[in-house]
């Protein structure tokens, strides 16, 4: 089920399958069933799904995942580029999601 | 401490362990609600360290979460009839995902945290289980490696804390020298009793994020309480500007005409705060700001068909403009709430929407100066 996907074909994440040894960890963190088992290596089956959160590539024992991770929160980046830093979220909201 | 929710002691070689109670009394009840409303929630937290819930043995499992409140009442409350331990980092008393975004929900904090507990001596397995949105910060490969050498004087321990904590380790833990497994668990702690009894394995469906109806209509307090100051700000300046006219600035007529301006503008913030989240996923359009923009502009039409719009044309316009720009915005802002945008989406979003947001507030600040002066 996709009820929620955001834009097409924005995200960052790319995969290096040659380096990837199957072990599932990706699968395991991505809360939004972006990657795929078979053959013994993982593959992205859902990109636009992702929402560069950073979780695979940060526990890829292999490095294979390249993501360039952050908020994807309007506010965090209007406070980015007010303060001229990456985006942040001020933190002052904390709801469910993040900021 | 005097803290209502420990309601005993359980003896561990490396001392007391505070247990908490697993039912919520009436005060974290009300705490929680004053929370999603703003109110006194700097003071939220939760002192970091061990806890138990049950009688926990050196065999039971270890649960991690963020020192916020909120995250350590719904995970004991979900641990009811289970013996386990809580290892509670310190996140500042901000919730997990968003520690983990910034990182103080990280490797770091986490090896530190199991070292300054002494962990490794409560229990004799090195299992911890954790909330899979803490993976955003928690690298599982690198925290076992790093505590493989927790004995060892590693960089990263500061020599001080590795002699104290030396003592007390059990001889066990001193010869076998394992790191500690990081095993993510469900995303909502709700999952975790079907989680362990699984086998320690999630299902599909655990390990999605949702974002219902329920999710989305929790957030919007929040929201409100978290723009109340610009929009107070924005009902100053159209309540001034009411009170316009070619012979110069009255205020009885900014009182007259102004009332009816503040509400169009409050029903702009109910259009990109409650409306627009709400119906998030029936609006057909993907990018955050033209769902905003949408329901600004079916609320303006409306608003017109009730003849509530304004006086003059260029009035009428002008609210056309404001209100769907404000709405616009303000839904745009809910892209940080949401649970599925991504840095490079938003970003993408507002190269187009934030342009058009800005010139639809200036132009429909005009016209509605011009309305009052023609
Ligand atoms: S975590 Fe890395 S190595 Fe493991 S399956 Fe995924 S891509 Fe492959
Ligand atoms: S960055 Fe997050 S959402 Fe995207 S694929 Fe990785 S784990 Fe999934």
């Amino acid at each position: 089920m996709r009820a929620f996907v955001y834009l097409k074909d924005v995200v960052t994440l790319r995969m290096d399958e040659e380096k990837c040894n199957g072990c599932g960890m990706c699968m395991k963190v991505c809360p939004h069933e972006v990657f795929e088992l078979s053959g013994g290596k993982s593959h992205i089956v859902d990109r636009d799904s992702c929402m560069e959160c950073g979780a695979c590539a940060l526990n890829c024992p292999k490095q294979a995942i390249f993501v360039k991770s952050g908020v994807g929160c309007a506010a965090g980046i209007l406070n980015g580029i007010i303060r001229n830093t990456e985006p942040t979220c001020d933190c002052s909201k904390n709801g469910g999601g993040c900021c | 401490m005097t803290d209502k929710y420990i309601i005993g002691e359980i003896q561990t070689p490396v001392g007391n362990i505070p247990q908490v109670s697993t039912k919520l009394n009436i005060e974290d009840y009300l705490g929680t609600v004053m929370v999603r409303w703003s109110i006194n929630r700097d003071n939220y937290k939760v002192k970091p360290g061990l806890y138990a819930v049950g009688n926990p043995t050196a065999l039971s499992d270890v649960f991690v979460t963020a020192n916020y409140k909120l995250s350590f009442d719904h995970l004991r409350k979900n641990l009811a009839d289970l013996n386990a331990w809580l290892l509670i980092l310190d996140t500042r008393g901000i919730n997990v995902w968003c520690a983990a975004g910034k990182g103080t929900f990280g490797s770091q904090e986490l090896i530190n945290r199991i070292r300054l507990t002494k962990l490794d001596a409560v229990i004799s397995h090195r299992r911890i289980i954790l909330p899979q949105l803490g993976a955003v910060g928690i690298s599982a490969y690198q925290v076992k490696k790093a505590t493989e050498s927790v004995h060892t004087g590693s960089a990263i321990i500061n020599p001080s804390q590795l002699q104290t904590s030396k003592l007390s380790f059990s001889p066990e833990s001193l010869k076998t020298n394992r790191g500690f497994n990081v095993v993510y668990g469900p995303v909502r702690a709700k999952d975790i009793k079907e989680f362990v009894n699984n086998g320690y394995k999630a299902t599909k469906e655990m390990r999605k994020v949702t974002f219902n109806f329920t999710d989305r209509i929790k957030l919007i307090p929040v929201d409100l309480v978290y723009s109340r100051y610009r929009l107070l700000l924005a009902f100053a300046l159209i309540f001034i500007l009411s009170g316009l006219s070619r012979t110069g600035l009255s205020f009885h007529l900014a009182y007259e005409k102004g009332l009816y301006g503040l509400l169009n503008l409050f029903l702009a913030y109910v259009s990109g705060i409650v409306i627009t989240p709400a119906l998030l996923p029936y609006i057909p359009v993907k990018s955050f700001a033209f769902k905003g923009f949408i329901t600004g502009i079916i609320l303006s039409t409306v608003l017109l068909s009730f003849n509530k719009l304004g006086s003059s044309y260029p009035e009428m316009l002008s609210w056309f403009l404001l209100i769907s720009g404000i709405s616009s915005f303000l839904a745009m802002n809910f892209t940080g709430s949401s649970t599925y945008t991504s840095l490079s989406g938003v970003k993408k979003e507002m190269k187009v929407a934030v342009p058009i947001q800005i010139a639809f507030s200036i132009i429909g600040l005009i016209l509605f100066v011009v309305g009052k002066l023609k």
